[in-house]
């Protein structure tokens, strides 16, 4: 017995399974603390930059100088830009993952189309994204509705919230189709079976069944393309961010200012970027306590919502 | 109804199922407008690929011409040439084009002589003036340009000669994406393997939304901090000259693709059926060896698609190279600064004229740019629906 | 409820030799179906009367599942199923072009394998199909709620907590809920497909002596794997296996002379 126990604990074989694990393990290790080292970082040097004045005033032309500095318009324009985005990014792609998962047969071309379609958009890069917002929305829509509107200089045909918007919507339609799609096809086939048995269409199986038992899933979709389109820059460049502007947005078809533009220019265009460093930070942590906060409730949302599924199955 | 007399009142209802299809014309109707509304994911693949290269379109058909210096065309020879030769002659877009009478583009004409004139005589010597550089053989070959003692690539949008070598940048980009991948595919497949193989259930609890935050880091945020920490960090470890060069940045890029490397292979490795594992286990396998000689050989095409995946995402990535480095120099080395495709893009889009062969030579990359990704993602869905196929057969 | 029963299977069994003993409700001729290439179903051709229970028998994969779903087209639901020959019901051909296939399911009620209430409200569960079919009133509502839950022989045990989660029902509660929510749309035929094959064997009696209750008011048809279970309640008995009906005659002469070599094998429990 002792000779076989022997035999089964080669040495070498515990050397290279300990080594291994202690090896992976360290990579996942690093991970999160470049992770954790990247959050201290922004917290620990924006804290003391944060103030109700610099989050509730507009600043001055020269924004680089901590008197002047201040956010409130770039709060407010990331705010509107992704939320006329949701107006159009939640219909769409909701609808869009119904017709996947409901309608859909697996095999026809058109749904492989489709399904490729997406995927295909989640690998876009953002900055062609921002050139297809520049091409089709300002050059091609917004040129045209002004010529068709006989308006006086351009008025659709440049930069606005509106472009901005719609074409992050754009870029988050597959956000909002994946997670929409994972939510329905987590819904028990026997309770679509259920309810067409007592005789409901199938347009009232989804609108009285499917959907409200999917909506945790929706709104997860919903808030992680918000917090995605929250912090792109490279769409919005040339589809409607400004550099400064001295006033809020006041319709669809104006200019805004960004908080990821924002830092772009103090980052890149600071005359002394010691003196602009807490600014910089300040406006770093603002972003990010935005984006994560939202995050957070993603995946807090979501795992109650595989809870709440697993009851059911 | 001939059995209405045997089964009473109710049976009389079996009347009731021919209502028809047509009786619901609501469900028909949702139906159309679900199938229309699911069809705009196609529409808009396509509308990026119709727009992005439409404005890139004048450029691959050899349409416009950047040389500095033309043939002067008397504006007495209006009638005589052909409208897209005068077009690109006086550098018009086609709707300024077409909103022009015959008189505005005689003036224009002779505005355009006397601007050709007024080019001071130096330049006029220069011989590279004559030369168009948005043709094929400039955009992609190295030229010796005048001042320089061997043929280069030079990417010098800027300036009297319009210089559009496009190698700096795709080298600028594979330097970059190559140098984030070789630091962000060891360590996201190892935190897979370790997630997913080795680690106790209850890490994986942890790490997952750990990595899910760090993929919800704005790249513009993941750029500054590159810029203001990182550029310092290494600079002091490294010792190199330039402070802002390709390595910092692609380890930054790297930092941002490790999330998408790993869910895609952590996806993968899960995906393996329990049983290979289990059965390598009654075998008397370490968790080591079932994952290294079991798990991963099973999961490795998932795992090559992380990768592709991973590179797509790379080089598509815009804000931290931007924020980063930004010089076009022509180098292979990585602690020499680079610049990528995206951010050409982003950081000279807002100085070209819309329309002009600058904002044309953009575009062109972008629909390169959206080509390259394209194919990467194709290549990468392909395989890991192959995989999940297999594998979900084995299962059943 | 037994006595009966008993009554019942010896009618039944007294016209031995010719199923149908009542009048025909369902009729089938010549069905085949074709899931893609592989044939589930092949030529069957069958008679069911009214107001009887029929059990469906064979072993798994022999097709009764799918021949149940074919009554309330719960097949169509499935990509790249082709189905050939006529399904009358009430005379009237449920597979032809002019047929509201929602019509159809009122009038065929189904209960399945898994008990499958909605996450919603025991009340609310029985609501849905009657809102979905224009009852609205609140006082009617209540009123056919507490009869569809006596029907199904629960409104004792739940009548304290209609507006509770249907979800904190026992499996064979919820079994009945589903029962009580088919029996309130009033439908014609039910449709059972194996309801107690997931209960213990006190939840699975309580549904047995439910069934028999019901087959005074609606015509049965019940999928089983258990011949005990289908000995215990049905009037006719069809075999099926490998995606053919192999025998049909009442349940007495399946269980105890059956004409084919096959059935007699499965029903002593020699396969299957």
């Amino acid at each position: 017995m002792s000779t076989h126990r022997q035999h089964f604990r080669s040495k070498g074989l515990d050397f290279s399974s300990a080594f291994f694990t202690s090896l992976t393990g360290f990579a996942t290790a690093l991970i999160l603390a470049i992770l954790v080292i990247i959050l201290l970082n922004v917290f620990l040097n924006g804290w003391s930059g944060l103030s109700w004045r610099f989050v509730s005033t507009i600043p001055q032309k020269d924004f680089f100088e901590a008197g002047s500095a201040a956010v409130l318009p770039m709060i407010v324009g990331t705010t509107i830009r992704v939320f006329v985005m949701t107006l159009f990014v939640i219909p769409v792609g909701v609808i869009t993952a119904i017709y996947l998962t409901e309608y859909a047969s697996t095999t026809s071309l058109y749904t492989r189309v489709i399904r490729a379609a997406v995927n295909n958009l989640a690998g876009v890069p953002s900055i062609v994204f921002g050139l297809f917002g520049l091409g089709f929305f300002i050059n091609f829509i917004g040129k045209n509705l002004d010529a068709a509107l006989h308006t006086a200089g351009p008025q659709f045909g440049q930069p606005a919230v509106l472009w901005a918007s719609l074409t992050l919507a754009v870029m988050t339609l597959p956000v909002v189709i994946v997670a929409t799609e994972e939510s329905l096809k987590a819904i028990p086939p026997g309770l679509r079976e259920a309810s067409l048995a007592l005789g409901a269409t199938k347009l009232e199986t989804i609108c009285k069944i499917v959907l409200p038992n999917a909506l945790p899933g929706i709104l997860t979709g919903a808030i992680l393309a918000i917090s995605r389109a929250a912090g792109e820059v490279a769409p919005i460049m040339f589809t409607g961010a400004a550099y400064y502007m001295a006033d809020l947005p006041k319709k669809v078809t104006d200019q805004f200012m960004d908080l990821g533009y924002h830092i772009y220019v103090l980052s890149t265009q600071s005359p002394d970027i010691e003196k602009t460093r807490p600014i910089l930070y300040a406006t770093v942590l603002v972003l990010l306590l935005l984006t994560f906060s939202l995050n957070l409730v993603a995946i807090v949302v979501r795992a109650r919502m595989r809870r709440a599924m697993r009851a059911l199955h | 109804m001939s059995h209405g007399h045997t089964t009473g009142k109710r049976t009389a209802g079996w009347m009731g199922i021919h209502r028809g299809h047509q009786a619901r014309p609501v469900e028909r109707l949702a139906e159309w407008f679900i199938v229309g509304v699911s069809f705009s994911t196609i529409a808009v693949v396509f509308l990026i690929f119709i727009f992005v290269g439409k404005e890139a379109l004048p450029l691959l058909l050899g349409r416009e011409n950047s040389a500095l210096l033309t043939e002067v065309i008397p504006a007495a020879d209006l009638e005589k040439i052909p409208p897209a030769k005068l077009r690109a002659y006086l550098d018009l877009t086609p709707e300024q084009f077409a909103a022009m009478d015959k008189e505005t583009l005689k003036a224009l004409m002779e505005v355009r002589e006397e601007a050709l004139k007024e080019i001071p005589e130096e330049v006029r010597k220069d011989q590279d003036a004559r030369v168009n550089t948005t043709e094929w053989r400039y955009l992609v070959l190295p030229h010796q340009w005048s001042g320089y003692d061997k043929p280069e690539y030079i990417w010098q949008p800027v300036g009297n000669i319009h210089k559009y070598n496009l190698v700096p940048l795709i080298v600028g980009s594979l330097k970059t994406t190559l140098i984030g991948l070789a630091f962000a595919v060891p360590l996201a497949l190892g935190a897979a393997i370790y997630v997913s193989q080795l680690a106790r259930p209850r890490v994986k609890e942890w790490v997952k939304p750990g990595i899910e935050l760090l993929s919800g880091i704005p790249s513009v945020v993941m750029g500054t901090f590159a810029l203001i920490v990182m550029a310092s960090f290494f600079q002091k470890i490294f010792g190199y000259e330039v402070r802002l060069n390709a390595f910092v940045a692609g380890i930054a890029l790297g930092l941002a693709v490790i999330p998408l490397v790993f869910s895609i292979a952590e996806d993968a490795l899960t995906s393996v059926p329990r049983a290979y594992t289990q059965a390598a286990l009654a075998l008397g396998a370490s968790k080591w060896q079932a994952a290294y000689q079991v798990v991963l050989p099973s999961a490795l095409p998932g795992v090559f698609a992380a990768v592709v995946l991973g590179f797509g995402r790379a080089i598509g990535e815009t804000m931290i190279v931007l924020l980063v480095c930004s010089a076009s120099v022509m180098s292979w080395s990585i602690f020499d600064s680079a610049r990528s495709i995206t951010t050409t893009i982003a950081a000279e889009m807002a100085e070209a004229v819309s329309g002009g062969h600058h904002y044309r030579i953009l575009f062109l990359l972008g629909a390169f740019l959206f080509a390259v990704t394209f194919v990467i993602n194709l290549i990468g869905d392909v395989v890991i629906h192959r995989l999940k196929t297999q594998l979900e057969g084995k299962r059943a | 409820m037994p006595e009966v029963t008993l009554q019942k299977i010896s009618v039944a069994g007294g016209t031995e030799s010719a199923p149908p003993s009542g009048p025909a409700l369902i009729e089938v001729k010549r069905l085949s179906l074709h899931y893609g290439a592989t044939r589930a179903l092949k030529e069957i051709s069958i008679t069911l009367p009214e107001r009887l229970v029929t059990a469906f028998i064979g072993p798994s994969g022999c097709g009764k599942s799918t021949f149940l779903r074919c009554f309330n087209r719960m097949n169509d639901l499935i990509d790249n199923v082709r189905i050939e020959g006529v399904v009358k019901i009430g005379g009237h051909d449920i597979y032809g072009d002019d047929v509201d296939v929602i019509e159809l399911r009122k009038r065929v009620g189904m209960v399945f394998q898994k008990s499958n209430p909605f996450p919603k409200s025991i009340y609310e569960n029985i609501a849905y199909g009657l809102r979905l079919h224009g009852l609205k009133a609140k006082s009617e509502l209540d009123g056919v709620i507490e009869t569809s839950l006596r029907g199904a022989a629960l409104w004792d045990e739940v009548k304290d907590r209609l507006h509770a989660s249907a979800l904190g029902l026992s499996g064979g509660q919820q079994q009945r809920l589903c029962i009580a929510r088919a029996i309130a749309i009033k439908p014609e035929i039910i449709l059972m497909d194996e309801p107690a094959s997931a209960l213990d064997p006190l939840a699975t009696a309580r549904i047995e002596d439910l069934i028999l209750d019901l087959k005074r008011d609606y015509t049965i048809v019940i999928v089983t794997h258990n011949m005990q279970q289908a000995a215990r309640i049905s009037d006719h008995t069809a075999f099926f296996y490998l995606g053919e009906l192999i025998e049909f005659d009442t349940t007495k002469k399946i269980f105890t002379n059956p004409t084919n070599k096959r059935t007699e094998d499965y029903v002593t429990g020699r396969f299957g």
